[in-house]
């Protein structure tokens, strides 16, 4: 299984490193092969789209472009970007008069060939659950993790078309194959605050706590989430009124962490976490 | 929001109206205003109208109200709406179809800080083909003159290596700049 690699700039060169050394090192022990895309860009994000159609959708076509040069899929780490990328051949597949454009604006033909996947996507469906079974070393018995999935894993479906988009289950199966207490919970798809981080700090702050308020009202002990910003937000922003924030995992760290890597390797990620983790998989004795 | 008759015919702007439906093709005319996206909405207490009422707004024309709202710039582009939507009318479409129109028409709206992110968060594409978290954030501190706020924070992010020192350098810059040349006139 081959698959282009589109990093992103948070997985790629920023805050969400960690995310994307677990993702390639669960990916390779599963048989996963992920060929970065040479020379890839920004998607555009949600600033793109939300100022301007064409460079929306041409900072997006470009890696599209670069991706269908490798004649594979492509596979995506981050929400945002995967939902950027698929919307994109989307709307080419839609819109006729876009489709003539693009090339013109990207100076590369681009034919919407290949599909644009996730990668929680990718591992859930493409890969025998019995497999992943069979892989766990550490079993996450006791820990109990509130999986929460956010806008753009799931939203638009029409685009996205992968899992429920009210109560989805993909990351929730992944975690109870691992061995972890996984827990029901309503705010599995609520929405983080995405950008406006930066710029709207108390609503964020707002949204974030709700969040993990919700999480711990059930039991939870963490957060598991398959996205950069999300992990950005709750990671940086919750005010809860204990003062105790909920620490959050990415789904691939619990995944390494469950499938045997060193603990050294394990710790270099969790180190950069702002809400530590350590000490709650310590009293797992996880680490 | 309350507008009397005469109000309403003295902004009113039926051009409006079917500008964003032509350019967003989002099924606009559809909403019958059920409040499911406003009841969706993460954001919609902290907007001056919340969705439902936008899309009444263009509907009936309020050209002025709706491109100066706080509410085109708070939508997080969450999508929940969209999802939700009993008349499939593709909510976020029109949001983006707003927002871009207020920029083009260099509206002075009552958000300042969130377009201003925006641009900042561009600038550094075209600048480096990808995101320089780094100076995109001093680069949005000192344009939106807010420089002490989160400095703990971004102390603490810069010592777990969260944030990278250095540019990245890339081949694909000549073609990204002429990406953003190529669409600088907008769309609608």
């Amino acid at each position: 299984m081959r698959f282009a690699y589109y990093p992103g700039c948070s997985m790629g060169e920023g805050t969400a490193k960690e995310y994307d050394q677990s993702v390639k090192a669960v990916c390779q022990m599963l048989g996963v092969e992920l060929e970065e895309i040479p020379d890839w860009s920004c998607c555009g994000a949600s600033s793109g789209h939300s100022t301007n159609y064409k460079l929306g959708h041409a900072l997006a076509a470009r890696n599209l472009a670069l991706a269908e040069k490798m004649d594979m899929d492509i596979a995506v780490g981050c929400p945002a970007c995967f939902q950027r990328l698929k919307g994109t051949r989307h709307e080419v597949k839609q819109n006729a008069s876009l489709k003539e454009e693009l090339p013109k604006l990207i100076g590369m033909p681009y034919e919407a060939k290949h599909d644009v996947r996730h990668i929680l996507d990718i591992i859930y469906s493409d890969i025998d659950i019995e497999q992943i079974r069979n892989r766990v070393k550490k079993p996450l018995s006791g820990l109990k993790l509130a999986c929460y999935y956010g806008c753009f894993i799931v939203r638009p479906p029409k685009v996205v078309q992968f899992d429920d988009l009210e109560n989805p289950q993909s990351m929730d199966i992944l975690m109870d194959a691992l061995g972890a207490e996984v827990l029901d919970w309503s705010a599995k798809v609520d929405c983080c605050g995405g950008s406006l981080s930066l710029s709207k700090r108390d609503i964020v702050t707002r949204l974030v706590t709700g969040i993990a308020d919700a999480a711990r009202g059930v039991g939870a002990e963490a957060i598991v989430t398959a996205c950069p910003l999300c992990m950005a937000n709750l990671d940086t922003r919750q005010k809860p009124d204990s003062g105790k924030a909920l620490p959050t995992f990415y789904f691939s760290e619990l995944m390494g962490l469950a499938f045997g890597v060193s603990d050294g390797e394990a710790k270099g990620w969790f180190q950069k976490h702002l809400v530590s983790p350590v000490a709650l998989l310590d009293s797992h004795s996880l680490l | 929001m309350q507008l009397t008759c005469e109000q309403f015919q003295e902004t009113g702007d039926p051009t409006f109206s079917s500008r964003v439906k032509e350019v967003s093709e989002a099924g606009l005319e559809r909403c019958y205003q059920c409040l499911t996206c406003t009841l969706s909405c993460p954001v919609a207490l902290d907007m001056d109208y919340p969705p439902h009422q936008i899309m009444r707004m263009v509907q009936l024309g309020l050209k002025e109200q709706v491109l100066s709202s706080s509410s085109i710039w708070l939508c997080t582009t969450c999508e929940t709406c969209v999802a939700r939507c009993p008349q499939e009318v593709d909510i976020l479409r029109v949001m983006d179809t707003l927002r871009e129109m207020a920029l083009q028409e260099k509206v002075k709206g009552k958000e300042t800080v969130i377009p201003i992110f925006h641009d900042t968060f561009l600038e550094s594409i075209r600048t480096f083909g990808r995101q320089h978290e780094l100076s995109m954030l001093l680069l949005l501190k000192l344009r939106s003159r807010d420089m002490f706020s989160d400095l703990d924070l971004g102390i603490k992010m810069l010592l777990k290596g969260k944030l990278g020192i250095l540019p990245p350098k890339r081949k694909g810059i000549k073609e990204m700049k002429a990406i953003f040349e190529k669409t600088k006139e907008g769309s609608p």
